[in-house]
């Protein structure tokens, strides 16, 4: 029994430890706002290398990507950038001109290493084809073929 | 009714009250392993709760069923931890709680490379009935669970265990290797131990629908583990080790499903070890209790 109770007051402790990490050191006011709008966030897809940023997307005529990109996206990235990529307090718009006329290659390299500093986590779990999908999708979310958009490769 | 077997009714319904009362929001895509780790960690402020059980076959003794809930928490995108309560039941003699384990995993580095290196640390405290195998170390073999729980739950074990945790992904495939080091507190050699695994999505792409069964919610593997023995005999002398198909499937409503049928590989192992698992992930605990607390909203 004593076992036990010192196995629920570690739980207990856990859990306070571990939420309390996850908080912001400062108060902030209360607010359900998407995050306010800052171009270093977005920062990190410029620190994409050459090669990566020029990696055309496999999948760009690929029918049923987008479609797919959208499950995935509900999936994996609404939690956090909204259910249409239009930001939360969590994560930031992903519809601001940074991110759609960023080349496909970027933001499958942001996607693949995350930015675990800034909370963004590695989504290299995710097979390659489905990072593709949703690369495909958040292209399509500013409109039709972006001009930074590199074409398809050739089969 | 035994305080354990409230405390089990308890729980269970705890357990269930919490998995069925949010609703689905994201949908966990993990890797099939029940022994071995890969370098993913948790998503931040998301809890995952998951219950596993080990089915095993004892020749000397009394075949057993052990369980274990996990509270795995993503603190940040770069630490996750965890918590395990683990339990037994041994057919013929009896059930109990046999202790708890508290786990950290710490990534090590910013970018995703080749090899990615998680450096995990752990600290149990467990009594010699825990039969939850979720590692095997040292000299670790079957033959040290065959005494009656009666006599096992006597002997305490406090331990740090210390991992090395290696991992890639390339060309859909995962790969993992495991280094376990674990240091009983009280005055025991070192032990060594290692975990090895790979695994892959039935398919890769995503399909445009929604669906339960589709090839890629189902992901296959293998994982293999064992005992390295001690400081003072390392090696594979009186050492046990296992070969282990594994699948996992990921629904779409947030469930992963896990099944792993492990063969002991050498006299010292046992025979045949099952395994399955449940689990569920709630987004945003973090925000929730903060919320709950009076915090930022």
């Amino acid at each position: 029994m004593k076992a036990l109770i010192g196995a629920l007051g570690v739980a207990a402790g856990f859990l306070a430890l571990s939420v309390a990490f996850a908080q912001p050191q400062k108060p902030e006011k209360v607010s359900t706002a998407p995050m306010a709008y800052d171009p270093a966030i977005y920062a990190e897809l410029g620190k994409a290398p050459e090669k990566a940023r020029n990696r055309p997307n496999p999948l760009q005529n690929d029918p049923d990507a987008v479609a797919a990109g959208a499950i995935l996206f509900e999936q994996h990235c609404a939690e956090c950038h909204g259910d249409v990529a239009e930001g939360t307090r969590k994560g930031p718009s992903l519809l601001v001109p940074e991110v759609q006329n960023a080349p496909p290659g970027a933001i499958f390299w942001l996607l693949t290493n995350g930015v675990v500093r800034k909370k963004m986590p590695v989504w290299s779990k995710l097979p390659e084809p489905q990072r593709w999908q949703l690369v495909r999708y958040i292209k399509s979310l500013g409109g039709p073929a972006a001009p930074a958009e590199s074409p398809a490769p050739k089969p | 009714m035994s305080s354990i077997c409230r405390f089990g009714v308890l729980g269970s319904f705890f357990l269930c009250l919490v998995l069925f009362s949010f609703p689905p929001a994201t949908s966990a895509q993990e890797n099939p392993y029940i022994v071995a780790y890969d370098h993913y960690l948790e998503e931040p402020g998301n809890l995952e709760i998951e219950y596993f059980s080990t089915f095993g076959t004892q020749r000397g003794g009394n075949d057993f069923h052990a369980f274990w809930v996990e509270f795995e928490y993503g603190a940040t995108a770069w630490w996750t931890t965890e918590f395990y309560l683990d339990g037994q039941t041994t057919f013929g003699d009896s059930t109990l709680f046999t202790g708890y384990r508290w786990e950290n995993r710490f990534r090590l580095l910013k970018q995703e490379h080749f090899i990615n290196p998680v450096l995990y640390v752990e600290y149990e405290h467990t009594s010699g009935a825990d039969k939850i195998l979720k590692e095997v170390e040292g000299h670790d073999v079957e033959s040290d669970y065959e005494e009656p729980n009666a006599l096992l739950r006597k002997e305490h074990d406090q331990e740090m265990e210390l991992k090395l945790l290696l991992s890639g992904t390339h060309k859909g495939w995962n790969f993992v290797e495991n280094t376990i080091a674990t240091k009983n507190l009280s005055n025991v050699p070192w032990e060594f131990g290692y975990a090895l695994g790979a695994s892959r999505p039935l398919a890769l792409k995503a399909s445009a629908k929604r669906c339960s069964f589709c090839r890629q919610n189902f992901i296959a593997g293998v994982e293999m583990y064992g005992g390295l023995g001690d400081r003072y005999s390392f090696g594979l002398n009186n050492t046990s080790h296992y070969l282990a198909p594994v699948v996992a499937w990921n629904l779409p409503s947030d469930w992963t499903l896990r099944l792993s049928a492990g063969f002991g590989l050498n006299d010292q192992s046992h025979r045949f070890l099952l395994r399955w698992g449940v689990s569920r992930e709630v987004p945003g605990f973090g925000s929730m209790v903060s919320r709950f607390f009076g915090g930022r909203k």
